[in-house]
């Protein structure tokens, strides 16, 4: 297996604090993995800083896309992250509320598409072409996710569970080869979460998109993750499959603090 | 009508007393070195807002329970929009509006044209100002210096090199597009309170370099004597030459909103959008804030630089007193009151602004009192502004398969675009 990211070393300070300790993590092609750990573990910390809000103070992210040449990223600006084909959700669900479903999907497609300020006063073939090629692109995707029946609705007036999975059809619609979800189960309802966890299997066996998710709910995680890391304190304390991530008392240990001998 | 509310709009009348003594009980008469009590106005002051107490506890009331009926049934279309989307009203409505357009300078009087003419300055400064506040939601207060750098543009071009009004306008419009860029590049990390007070200052700072650099801009007195625009080097009358200003802003108007129309469902419209709706979210979908930012900053500036030129050559006199932050408050205040995003609401802002003021004349002391009260109102009762943004929906023929087919259907129509 050829892994598409790579991060060596990532150290991440805030002044004094030290959000993220010397991680190493690697992502396969076409692989499921999650990245759990107690809450300010710096799980969201790691994302911000291989998506380049933040820069990290040390250490690198190489990505590899399948068909393109290796590139390491780390000091890039958060679009141009996106446009070399990483994309993200959000923990706290940021859409463009008063924009249409339809509308939000669009703005994926933004950095695949070239018309200017020109293109757009003059609306030549070229410009229309593509304007309609991203609404009908845009139109697939949320069939895909089952979003259709929303189009015109404004995203802010959207049922929770289908925000959520608004969040992923606009990350989907930039492109990616790895989608970064921050805990996408969460707030949602046993049924919602059984959904997500078929959505996401199908979007990396239709779509061949790989995707690394942090999430809380175990069950989800259990059953989705082709490989779990664990992280503690800005550390990295384990890496494995289920099985392995589920027996190792380090990260028990983390979860559930220090046995007490009886 | 409960005991209770009585009570309330007594206090309320007792306060409005209280309030308005000094101004509207008390007159001085410096002939004669005498006060005047105006005892009568103390009981119309009384009696008016006792009386306006209850019209607006009952307003209040309606507009709660309309809250109420609006969270039952979301999908519920204000009348404005409805009115909007039916060509059955909209087309009669757009001929009847063109010709009352076109018909206007030759029904009415020079000084009804002026007007118009200032007005429709508003309307093209309200859409130039809509791109940057209400598109990309980046609160400018400074607006009036690029509207500045227009006017200077072509009085001193024309001052120190004779040039024509048609041969600077495309230049004032680059300049205010410069100085959009040039703005632009220092407030690019700032958003809310910091963008606003920033771009205030430099409203500002244009306005008192073209105070005090006398050697440039001929400080407070003024460039004099800037020609109106020339028609193929036909000389007009006064009259003529009004009416052919109000033409001439009548285009400039209708080319503004084509534009404006045709960026804002665009994809730099939607990016504009979606950095006022979300920032962060907006990067991490791969959209350059930078340029975005940019790009809506000297578009908006353009406009600005363009009416610029046109102003100048309509009064034919400025001075850095026509730049102040007034105009920009003003501005501003169009966009909010018409309704932030809406192009028709922009319009109908501007009118209201500027044409109000005029004709409430005829209760000259009292006209900016009651255009200060009839911005509260409309700000509690229609803060969205007079009609709302609307989103463009598309329609889908057949379901699960790709051969989807679009059509516009809704959005704000403006009445020059053609919607292919």
């Amino acid at each position: 297996m050829e892994p598409i990211l790579e991060v060596k070393d990532l150290t991440m300070d805030f002044g004094g604090l030290r959000a993220l300790d010397h991680l190493d993590l690697e992502i396969d092609r076409g692989e499921i993995a999650a990245l759990i750990g107690p809450n300010g573990a710096g799980k969201t910390t790691f994302f911000n800083c291989i998506t380049g809000i933040y820069i990290p103070t040390r250490g690198d992210v190489v990505i590899s896309p399948p068909g393109k040449k290796r590139e390491r990223i780390n000091g890039l600006k958060p679009n141009h992250v996106t446009e070399r084909g990483m994309a993200r959700t959000f923990q706290n669900i940021r859409l463009f509320p008063s924009m249409t479903v339809l509308e939000n999907v669009m703005i994926g497609r933004h950095c695949r598409t070239r018309s200017g300020i020109a293109g757009a006063v003059f609306r030549g073939p070229g410009t229309r072409e593509e304007e309609q090629a991203v609404v009908d692109k845009s139109y697939e995707i949320l069939e895909k996710m089952g979003l259709s029946r929303f189009v015109n609705e404004l995203a802010r007036n959207l049922p929770y569970g289908a925000q959520r999975r608004l969040e992923i059809a606009r990350a989907m619609a930039t492109e990616p080869f790895l989608i970064l979800l921050d805990e996408p189960a969460a707030g949602m309802n046993p049924q919602e979460t059984y959904e997500l966890d078929q959505l996401i299997l199908r979007i990396r066996d239709e779509e061949g998109i790989s995707l690394l998710l942090i999430e809380h709910d175990m069950q989800l995680v259990m059953s989705l993750s082709d490989r779990i890391f664990v992280m503690d304190y800005g550390k990295k304390i384990a890496q494995g499959t289920p099985e392995e991530i589920k027996n190792n008392p380090v990260v028990i240990k983390a979860y559930l603090g220090e046995e007490i001998d009886a | 009508m409960k005991i209770q509310d009585i009570k309330e709009s007594f206090f309320i009348a007792a306060w409005f007393i209280l309030l308005t003594f000094p101004i509207m009980v008390i007159q001085v008469n410096p002939i004669e070195n005498i006060i005047e009590w105006r005892w009568w106005n103390l009981i119309l002051v009384g009696a008016g807002s006792f009386m306006l107490s209850f019209v607006w506890r009952y307003l209040m009331n309606r507009k709660a329970g309309q809250k109420r009926k609006e969270s039952e049934d979301a999908e519920d279309i204000p009348l404005t929009q409805r009115l909007l989307r039916n060509p059955r009203f909209f087309v009669p409505a757009l001929i009847v509006l063109g010709v009352f357009v076109f018909a206007f300078p030759f029904l009415f009087s020079a000084y009804q044209i002026n007007i118009m003419t200032t007005a429709l300055i508003y309307v093209v400064l309200g859409l130039g100002l809509n791109i940057v506040v209400g598109l990309a939601g980046l609160l400018d207060l400074g607006y009036v210096a690029f509207y500045a750098v227009g006017a200077y543009s072509y009085a001193l071009l024309n001052h120190h090199f004779g040039l024509g009004f048609w041969t600077v306008l495309p230049v004032g419009a680059f300049m205010g597009a410069m100085f959009g860029v040039l703005l632009g590049f220092p407030v690019l990390r700032l958003r809310g309170d910091y963008l606003a007070i920033v771009t205030l200052g430099f409203g500002e700072i244009i306005r008192l370099i073209l105070e005090n650099w006398n050697a440039f801009s001929f400080g407070p007195s003024g460039i004099a004597n800037i020609p109106r625009p020339g028609f193929f080097g036909v000389d007009f009358s006064l009259e003529a030459s009004s009416r052919y200003l109000y033409f001439l802003m009548i285009a400039m108007a209708l080319f503004t909103i084509f534009v404006v129309n045709r960026l804002q469902n665009s994809r730099i419209g939607r990016a504009w959008i979606a950095l006022r709706e979300d920032e962060i979210a907006c990067q991490a979908m791969g959209i350059d804030k930078t340029k975005t930012k940019l790009t809506a900053f000297a578009l908006g500036a353009t406009w600005a630089g363009m009416v610029g030129v046109m102003f100048a050559a309509k009064t034919t006199f400025i001075n850095p007193a026509s730049f102040t932050f007034l105009e920009s408050a003003i501005i501003l205040s169009i966009v909010v009151l018409g309704g932030m995003g809406s192009i028709v609401g922009v319009i109908i802002g501007a009118l209201v602004l500027i044409l109000l003021p005029e004709y409430l004349r005829a209760f000259s002391e009292y006209r900016m009192l009651l255009f200060g009260a009839i911005m509260v109102i409309m700000m509690v009762f229609r803060p969205q502004g007079i009609i709302s943004g609307v989103r463009r929906t598309y329609q889908f023929k057949g379901k699960g398969d790709k051969a989807v087919k679009t059509r516009e259907t809704v959005k704000q129509p403006a009445p020059t675009t053609d919607h292919s």
